[in-house]
């Protein structure tokens, strides 16, 4: 009806998109009235575009900005300082797109989703990707509309548990009580592994990440379980004495982590998943964030040339410019560069890379060849 | 009389449709909504009802365990709902009537006392009222592996409290023993457990609408006229029996339909009870569109459910109104 009435879609989209996100803002308490408003938007949406969004390249160019769906603050993958500066591997693949695309790191509007929100602000238009350390499964992929792109942290879900209770393994969490959040694949997980092992427990689910942390550290919980690198960091930067409290070695699931997109836009699922393979192939053939000008000016190197636009343009069959994935490098560094600087050893967070390395290298990391 | 009969008809027709005009509005959204939400790959539909819901509850009256489907799961949620509701209303309908005839006691102590709890809790949003209780409590109480035994069988602690639980054999109709709770390794086991956060949101919602409900009691009481207290004074009533037979049953008439308000909003409010952990309707319903992705069915469930539990209290408090009204007047 909107549609026929001769409105722009891109205006009435966008007025919802700002109802929106004024309401996941500023309430207080978001979750159903954002959820409610996100279905409404939906609805608008739908009223207002013909089946999908399409083009969603020309959206960010004529915007100006990426907007990238984040966490409300999960350490070493999206976090905002003092001062409002985010940071984080999943902030740092969304700066990546922005400089391919835009020509600009800093173009990104950040946009912080508790897990509840997450899929229905994509759903409904409000980010152009969602990069806050979801977990790619067969359900998510296949029936609520997003195509996932690549992965860019292979985790698994791991226990913290203060040291005083003396447990030094999950199977001895018998008739434990354990925090976590709602929304979360983390939930069924611990619920099917205990139910594996034959051993009860019972879950006390939080609607937020910040509340079901403080309750484990009020002592509310003996344990405490979410994906093993975010217990790093709330091992590091939340416990009141960090050595008081110990990871479990048990990892109870495997939890690929990579950004989303919504389906229906091949040419932006194109970009958010030829941007980060990039990042892993300039690791492979070593382009750093320091050499990147110097390699772009002299390199003899085919496989340097082809990933810096020197050679073949690659760019053009994105829909972009030659110089879009030299930007990219230039903007946050190589893979192993963004993997060092937000949750590597020399972080806070002080994760081994493990199976995050390259696959040269007895890791996972393995980008399909960029040419 | 010609002109007054075609009149209507006019406006019978005009109503007519504009009433097919907003369903059609509405049934058109709705598919177009769908066919949007089709072509973008995203799955619809209520089947999902029917599989393993493959979370765990962790607590309530209504066994739940991972494996049943998620029909049971919103059952489950339900009927924490209203095990939170419940004694919260029967709380803060009790409590609140004596902070209400505190508000009008002659000493100036309870006056004052009744009065400033009113005046702080009704004016503090009651999910940070909710979230401090729940936070001095968990940081309050004595640690798992130090619960106290208040007497014999109860333990408090950061579990909560844990009471001995009458069980029943299988097969069995009346209960055969307690189970005795215990400290074991880490906590306290057995028994039925009380959590801090089922605590949290009887005691919360309880006292907050106890403000509310106190004004209605102090305004129902002032409406009965002056001269009623005067003639059972006359008579001779003490000043509690002036109040339980004279000046009580016709504030009644006063108080119960704004009552009724009350208690629908209670019921609504225990919704904010997924944030402090409890497992209530809505935080089922959280964790149920998010690991289905139905969001449209899970927020129609809820609507549809909350709906049915504020008409069906409006109900019965107006089916008790109508007993306590005058007669004749209504």
């Amino acid at each position: 009806m909107l549609m026929n009435c001769g409105a722009h879609p891109a205006y009435t989209a966008k007025k919802s998109f700002h109802a929106l996100n004024h309401i996941t803002m500023k309430s207080f308490r978001p979750t159903l009235v954002s959820v409610a408003a996100a279905a409404l938007s939906i609805m608008a949406l739908s009223a207002a575009l013909p089946a999908f969004a399409g083009k969603t390249l020309d959206a960010v160019k004529q915007r100006g900005t990426v907007k990238c769906g984040v966490t409300n603050g999960v350490a070493g993958f999206s976090a905002p300082d003092t001062q409002g500066n985010w940071s984080g591997l999943d902030v740092d693949s969304c700066r990546a797109i922005a400089a391919a695309v835009l020509g600009d790191p800093k173009k990104v509007d950040f946009v912080p989703l508790n897990s509840q929100q997450r899929f229905s602000a994509l759903q409904a238009g409000e980010v152009d990707i969602l990069a806050r350390n979801t977990t790619w499964n067969l359900t998510r992929d296949a029936s609520l509309g997003f195509n996932f792109t690549t992965i860019n942290y292979y985790d698994g879900q791991g226990f913290l548990v203060p040291k005083k209770i003396k447990v030094t393994s999950a199977k001895q969490l018998k008739n434990a009580t354990i925090c976590t959040q709602s929304g979360t694949t983390n939930e069924k997980n611990v619920s099917d592994w205990f139910k594996a092992q034959n051993i009860p427990i019972k879950t006390v689910v939080f609607e937020s990440f910040e509340a079901s942390f403080k309750a484990f550290f009020a002592g509310r919980c003996q344990a405490f379980t979410t994906d093993a690198s975010a217990l790093a960091g709330l091992r590091n930067k939340e416990a009141p004495n960090a050595d008081d409290y110990l990871i479990l070695p048990e990892l109870i699931s495997k939890e690929p982590l990579a950004p989303l997109v919504r389906r229906g836009d091949d040419e932006w699922f194109a970009i958010a998943k030829w941007v980060p393979n990039a990042l892993i192939e300039a690791e492979e053939v070593g382009i750093t964030q320091a050499n990147v000008d110097t390699l772009r000016a002299d390199s003899k190197d085919p496989a340097q040339q082809r990933l810096l636009g020197t050679s073949d343009d690659l760019g053009k069959l994105l829909g972009l410019d030659k110089d879009w994935s030299y930007r990219a490098i230039k903007a946050v560094g190589n893979y192993g560069e963004i993997f060092e600087r937000n949750v590597g050893p020399k972080s806070v967070l002080k994760l081994p890379r493990g199976v995050n390395n390259l696959w040269s290298k007895g890791g996972l990391m393995y980008a399909p060849p960029v040419r | 009389m010609k002109g007054a009969a075609s009149g209507r008809w006019i406006a019978w027709v005009v109503q007519a449709l504009l009433l097919a005009a907003i369903a059609g509005g509405a049934v058109w959204l709705v598919l177009h909504a769908l066919g949007v939400l089709r072509a973008r790959g995203v799955q619809s539909g209520f089947d999902f009802l029917l599989d393993p819901a493959g979370f765990g509850i962790s607590e309530g009256w209504l066994d739940f365990e991972s494996g049943q489907p998620y029909w049971r799961a919103f059952l489950a949620g339900l009927i924490n709902t209203l095990r939170a509701a419940v004694p919260a209303s029967i709380f803060a309908v009790l409590f609140g009537t004596l902070l209400g005839i505190g508000r009008i006691a002659p000493h100036v102590l309870v006056r004052g006392i009744s009065s400033a709890y009113v005046q702080t809790l009704r004016n503090i949003p009651l999910l940070v009222q909710l979230l401090m209780l729940y936070f001095a409590l968990t940081q309050l109480l004595p640690d798992s592996t130090e619960a106290i035994e208040l007497v014999r069988g109860a333990w408090l602690s950061k579990d909560g409290l844990t009471i001995p639980w009458p069980v029943r054999e299988a097969g069995a109709w009346w209960p055969s023993h307690f189970d005795w709770p215990e400290r074991s390794s880490f906590n306290v086991t057995g028994g039925a457990a009380l959590s801090p956060e089922y605590l949290t949101v009887v005691i919360g919602l309880g006292a907050y609408t106890a403000a509310f409900v106190a004004e209605i009691v102090r305004a129902g009481i002032g409406s009965v006229s002056q001269g009623q207290k005067l003639a059972a004074q006359a008579l001779g009533l003490t000043p509690l029996q002036q109040l339980r037979i004279v000046v009580l049953p016709q504030a009644l008439r006063v108080i119960v339909p704004s009552l009724t308000n009350q208690l629908l909003s209670l019921t609504k409010n225990s919704s904010l009870a997924v944030a402090v952990g409890y497992p209530e309707l809505m935080s089922i319903a959280n964790t149920s569109f998010n690991s289905t992705g139905r969001t449209f069915e899970c927020i129609a469930i809820i609507m549809a459910v909350y709906l049915a539990l504020s008409l069906s209290i409006s109900g019965l408090m107006n089916f008790y109104n109508a007993r306590v009204a005058l007669r004749g007047w209504q």
